[in-house]
């Protein structure tokens, strides 16, 4: 059976027919699709406060007696499956044959094992003392400086760069992930030429001609198309070779970058531009659905200046947030005001509102606008030189330009907003030209240094069908996929862990890019591509990237400045200046609100735009807002999907100019009416074992003038498709797992998190204290104030407690395996409820359930209170898990580590065992990390100070809503925390004293907006 | 009907019990001893190396210090087994033509590692380090044995929970000042039961024993 999600427009040769999940037996599978549930009554009894406080699902918030049912189940679906027919005598003797396995297994003799030490041991390497190299990832061409783990020389682990200011010591979703695309068996491993093996000496020849033939015509004919990119080695190298040969052009596809950003700064400054912002300064902050807490350069910087100024703990007051956005983000879940607007309509709407805040000469702005709107350009005028309104990231130049206009209206430039000189190349054309350029002829020789435009380029550009005309295609990639099929030579690219490079942050800080092991699989750079364009076929990337800075630093220095940029991540001096306040800008005709149904494209929100589809972690990793995993859907506001008469899983056909794709329809509360948002990076045919044939392909409908935004039509086509949503398990039972105030109420009440919990008195329990914590005494606190629910902390837990995926099929039944997950849950009406994001580890409880009911004492307590998990002892008997309350415990059904994969072998972390089938795991506070500062902290005859253990969930977070340490120490951060009045336990009134404690969440609307958050545009 | 039990079956009967009481005993006993066995544990077993190698003549006859080897005994949880240049740091001078030497040689010259057979073994799932317990007085030859007296090396303690259980509850039984950890001839003195619990507490040692204090 097909993929019932196969795009009608690919060429069949190259059409899906298998995937990683068998899309078969998940459809006769009882856990999915679910029947559907009536909206409209589920509308009303919302609105009439009859439903549940605060709900994750449909399902939950209908309070249906189907999910009554399956919620009491801790596998709703497993039980169902349940084997029949077994009789007694079989069961006894499998019991009796197990048994005497297990006793032989038991007997095995420990397996030979060698020690294969260095024949020169290189210095600083001490085998079981990792080290850690500073380098950076880029992405969409701007670095994110990392410190990268390596257990000798094997990279394992990524954290962010402290003293690098795109990262702060933090890190996004794809640089955790980034290291498992390293071991990846599925990258390509050789050259290839037309398809068949080949070496890079026979490349370097055939490519070396076709060079110097190039250059004879003056490099006429020669196309160049790279992707997104900072480095300045590349872009000297670029330059060298347009100057060599003058006719040769560059071109640039990167097709999750919205190119209106930079030609929009363009515009404001005069020249290359980075329009920053300053949010720790702002009071009152508009978004333009903008999700700037999660996407573009400056991300998590921008979380980190966000979250410290929604602190209340000292008496501040906390920023506002307007989020205006079509489709609920990241972001916009942590909005003070969450204000539906169709995306196609934020330009006329960002036009009037610079008109209410006094921008002069704005077109279009006729008529009434709307009463939220005054009421918000009122708050921006109330905090002039205080606020700041953010464009979106994938809105037209109109929107920039209109937010930069109104900024500079409020006197925001200077304080909230900085205009940075610009380090983004301006010189390249676009895939469109590329795609004209064949067409027409004017390419033979086609060199492609990373993208995959054959899969993410516009359909309607028919790029599989130009590419042809080229008469040599030489592709430099990391997988052997769609682009690399339609190439004459596929050269394997060099991960970033692997080769040198530069490249430059949105501040214009520069990285060296150092690699950590040499190739895997013999990759190659793109350093080293161009030097073969350029006669210098033997030049390595390390010589180019050398070069190019000692050429920009002819002191005797140089070395000893290379050596501490290397050291550092960063080369003192390169972050550029700010270009200070400019001019007027003449405002456009704004775009025209799409009348009917608009269809909004964006990356997905865990692949990005297709390179990461091949990452297990990332297809595994729950979407931030509709908690799915391994899909892409369609997202339909309640409304729309009631006019559609279509249930979450219908199958929808969605027509955009001529073409049409199929998905699977998702009903997302928050989201704007007569809108679908539809996500790129799903639908390849040629990623690799992981991403082939899972989901729709977006830019099979994608408009190359109007990428972002488009009309369309949808109808129902009667299929169903199942899909795995992890927010169906694990419930809460209604038992108020969030709690929240608005910032008044919490000025008066700031004990709101705990005035209705009755705890139990010390006196009223039968059992004594067993444990006196004289030692350390570890505990955890999560900010729900500052959580984004970005996700970075569960692949970060992934990486550094090797957990291992399941796939589609087991993640549908309740069967994932993160450590820790994070819970979306809304509460209010259902078009546009409330949102809170609740990360839920562990809590690690005093008196836990899990460690009373376990037979073998396999789940143990420590003396200082942490909860243990000895997987050797475990049997596997789960009686843990289903007596654990916060449902954080995770059993490993079936061998889910891959144990055979040897490239996969590098990639663990040798700190911790990698468990095998039938045994329990859970969040352990990364007790690995908590020995090794142990041990350190004895050795130096000290204890361990606040903050010398970070877990890696607080290493990685952005906003650090995490915060981890010794209860015993009054100076510890997370003491301080724990005594603060908004302070509370998850499940408190089960006396469990958990040791893992929230924060409440507190939100600043304003009081002259009418209603609750539900207001919207009418 | 005639009798369906004839009164041998009363012997067959009893022989039948004492057998499986027999058996079971003997099957149990078998396997205790298989299990604590030399077998089973490895101990006093030298396995094959590519080297006959000889702590005695290094550490005894030659003195060389444990970390001149070990180098990274102190600091990592590993010890450190030496690089290939580290031998040949006196073998490219002393035995430099011998035929014993020769995969020393062989090694230096391609670059491929010596593979030796690792004698002290943990389960993966124990995460044991060395470092900690060198600065907390435990010795080297308390696991160890006596390497001095071993011509080829083996495995002195058999490594089984209880064993490292042992002494993590009463480290004062075993622990030794600072200075004598690498003392390979360390003899505990007569008032070991008023020194050990002194130095227990001078060294701020711990009786470890949460699961995690090792498994991970």
């Amino acid at each position: 059976m097909k993929n019932p999600l196969h795009s009608p427009n690919l060429p069949a040769s190259q059409q899906i027919l298998t995937g990683f999940v068998p899309v078969e037996s998940l459809l006769a599978h009882p856990a999915a699709p679910k029947p559907a549930v009536d909206l409209l009554e589920l509308r009303d009894k919302l609105a009439a406060g009859r439903g549940p406080e605060f709900w994750r699902t449909l399902e939950e918030a209908a309070q249906s007696e189907e999910w009554r049912e399956s919620s009491e189940q801790e596998f709703p679906a497993a039980s169902e499956k349940e084997p029949t027919g077994i009789e007694r005598r079989n069961v006894l003797k499998a019991m009796a044959a197990s048994l005497a396995m297990a006793a032989a297994a038991a007997c095995t003799k420990q397996p030979k094992e060698l020690i294969v030490p260095y024949v020169k041991q290189p210095e600083n390497v001490i085998p079981g003392i990792p080290l850690f190299y500073a380098t950076a990832m880029s992405i969409g061409g701007y670095a994110r400086g990392l410190l990268v783990e390596s257990h000798l020389n094997r990279p394992t682990k990524v954290e962010g760069n402290p003293d690098h200011p795109a990262s702060l010591g933090a890190t996004g979703i794809f640089e955790q992930a980034s290291v498992l695309n390293l071991y990846d068996p599925d990258r390509s491993q050789s050259v290839l030429h037309d398809g068949r093996l080949s070496t890079w000496e026979d490349f370097t020849g055939a490519f070396s001609t076709e060079a110097q033939s190039v250059k004879l015509r003056s490099g006429e004919g020669l196309a160049i198309l790279t992707g997104a990119t900072t480095s300045l080695t590349l872009l000297s190298q670029i330059d060298a070779i347009l100057e060599q040969m003058p006719k040769a052009k560059w071109y640039l596809h990167e097709p999750s970058v919205n190119r209106a950003i930079s030609s929009a700064a363009k515009k404001i400054a005069g020249r290359a531009a980075f329009v920053a912002y300053d949010l720790s300064r702002a009071d009152v902050i508009v978004s333009l659905e903008s999700d700037f807490l999660n996407t573009g350069p400056a991300a998590l910087a921008y979380a980190r200046q966000f979250s410290k100024r929604r602190n209340v703990d000292g008496g501040e007051t906390p920023c506002r947030l307007y989020a205006l956005e079509s489709s609920p983000s990241v972001s916009g879940s942590l909005a003070d005001h969450h204000i539906q607007v169709k995306s196609s309509a934020v330009p006329s709407i960002a036009y009037r509102l610079a008109n209410a805040c006094g921008v002069t000469g704005v077109p279009g702005v006729a008529g009434d606008a709307p009463q939220w709107l005054e009421t918000v350009a009122q708050d921006l005028i109330g905090a002039k030189g205080r606020c700041v309104v953010l464009p979106g990231e994938f809105q037209p130049e109109s929107v920039h330009l209109a937010a930069y206009a109104i900024n500079a209206a409020l006197g925001n430039i200077g304080t909230t907003v900085r205009i940075l000189e610009g380090v983004e190349p301006e010189n390249a054309r676009s895939i469109e030209d590329l795609t004209n350029d064949l067409n027409s002829g004017g390419v033979e020789t086609l060199v492609i240094l990373g993208p995959n435009p054959v899969y993410s380029a516009p359909a309607a550009l028919r790029f599989q069908e130009a590419i042809r005309k080229a008469r040599f295609v030489a592709r430099l990639g990391q997988y052997f996929d769609e682009t690399a099929h339609l190439s004459n030579w596929h050269v394997p690219e060099a991960h970033y862990l692997e080769s040198w490079s530069d490249s430059r942050a949105f501040d214009g800080t520069v990285t060296i890019q150092q690699p950590l092991i040499e190739p895997i699989y013999n990759g190659k750079s793109p350093h080293e591509l161009l030097a073969i364009l350029l006669g210098k076929p033997d030049q390595t990337a390390h010589e180019s990237v050398k070069t190019y800075w000692k050429s920009l630093d002819k002191t005797a220095n140089f070395d000893d400045r290379w050596k501490t940029s290397l050291h550092d991540g960063w080369v003192a001096g390169t972050a550029v200046a700010s270009i200070g306040a400019h001019g007027p800008v003449a405002l456009p005709e704004p775009e025209p609100e799409i009348n009917g149904l608009e269809v909004v494209f964006r990356p997905d929100s865990t692949i990005g735009d297709g390179s990461y589809s091949n990452n297990a972690w990332l297809q595994e990793l729950p979407k931030s807002q509709t908690k799915l995993t391994w899909d892409n859907v369609f997202l339909l506001s309640p409304k729309t999907a009631t006019g559609l008469k279509a249930a979450n899983g219908d199958v929808l056909q969605l027509t955009v100019a001529g073409r049409s794709i199929k998905g699977p329809a998702w009903i997302l509360p928050g989201h704007v009416e007569n809108s679908v948002s539809i996500q790129f990076g799903y639908g390849r045919e040629a990623s690799g074992r992981v991403g082939n044939g899972i989901g729709y392909n977006a830019y099979a409908i994608q408009v190359p003038d109007s990428p972002w935004i488009a009309g369309g039509s949808l109808t129902k086509t009667g299929a169903r498709f199942p899909l795995a949503n992890v927010q169906e398990t694990q419930t809460m039972h209604g038992r108020k797992p969030v709690r929240t105030a608005d910032f008044a109420e919490y000025r008066q009440h700031p004990d709101f998190a705990t005035a209705e919990d009755k705890p139990l008195a010390a006196g009223d329990t039968l059992y004594p204290p067993q444990w006196s914590y004289t030692g350390y005494k570890w505990g955890m606190t999560i900010d729900l104030n500052s959580c984004t629910g970005c996700n970075s902390c569960i692949i970060a837990c992934q990486a550094e407690n090797n957990i291992p995926v399941v796939g589609k099929e087991q993640v549908a039944i309740g069967r994932h395996m993160h450590w820790i997950r994070v819970d979306r849950y809304y509460s209010g009406n259902l078009d546009n409820p409330e949102m809170f994001n609740q990360p839920v580890p562990c809590m690690h409880c005093e008196d836990a359930p899990c460690e009373l009911v376990c037979p073998v004492g396999a789940t143990v307590h420590s003396n200082e209170g942490l909860n243990e998990m000895v997987y050797n002892r475990c049997v596997g008997t789960r009686y843990c898990s289903n007596n654990c309350p916060y449902k954080v415990r995770r059993f490993n059904f079936f061998l889910y580590s891959d144990w055979q994969t040897p490239s996969l072998y590098g990639l663990r972390n040798p700190d911790v065992t990698v468990r095998s089938r039938g045994v329990m795991e859970k969040c352990s506070y990364c007790v690995q990390r908590i020995q090794e500062a142990k041990i350190k902290t004895e050795k130096e005859g000290r204890r361990v100070t606040d903050g010398e253990i970070l877990t890696a969930c607080q290493q990685v977070c952005p906003t650090q809503a995490i915060s981890f340490g010794d209860l015993n120490d009054p100076d510890s951060k997370v003491a301080k925390l724990q005594a603060l009045p908004r302070n509370y336990g998850l499940l408190d009134d089960l006396n469990t004293r958990p040791r893992t404690k929230y924060l409440g969440h507190v939100r600043n609307p304003n009081e002259a907006l009418r209603g609750p958050r539900g207001d919207k545009e009418s | 009907m005639p009798q369906l039990f004839p009164p041998s079956a009363n012997t067959i009967a009893k022989v039948s019990i004492a057998a499986v009481v027999l058996l079971a005993g003997g099957a149990f006993s078998a396997a205790y001893i298989i299990d604590r066995g030399s077998w089973n544990t490895s101990v006093q077993v030298s396995p094959d190396q590519p080297i006959p190698f000889s702590h005695k003549h290094h550490v005894k006859d030659d003195g060389i210090d444990c970390r001149y080897c070990h180098t990274s005994v102190e600091n990592s949880s590993y010890a450190g087994l030496p690089p290939t240049e580290t031998c040949m740091t006196c073998h490219s001078q002393i035995w430099s033509n011998a035929s014993l030497t020769e995969p020393i040689r062989a090694s230096w010259s391609s670059g491929k590692s010596i593979e030796w057979t690792r004698v002290y073994d943990l389960p993966d799932f124990v995460y044991f380090n060395h470092s900690i317990h060198i600065n907390k007085g435990i010795g080297c030859s308390t696991c160890h044995g006596k390497v001095d007296e071993m011509p080829l090396m083996y495995r002195a303690n058999a490594l089984n929970m209880m064993w490292c259980v042992n002494c993590h509850r009463q480290p004062e039984a075993y622990i030794r000042p600072k200075s004598e950890v690498f003392n390979i001839d360390y003899v505990y003195p007569s008032n070991q039961s008023e020194l050990g619990p002194q130095l227990v507490k001078q060294y701020k040692v711990q009786s470890l024993t949460d699961c995690a204090t090792c498994h991970r």
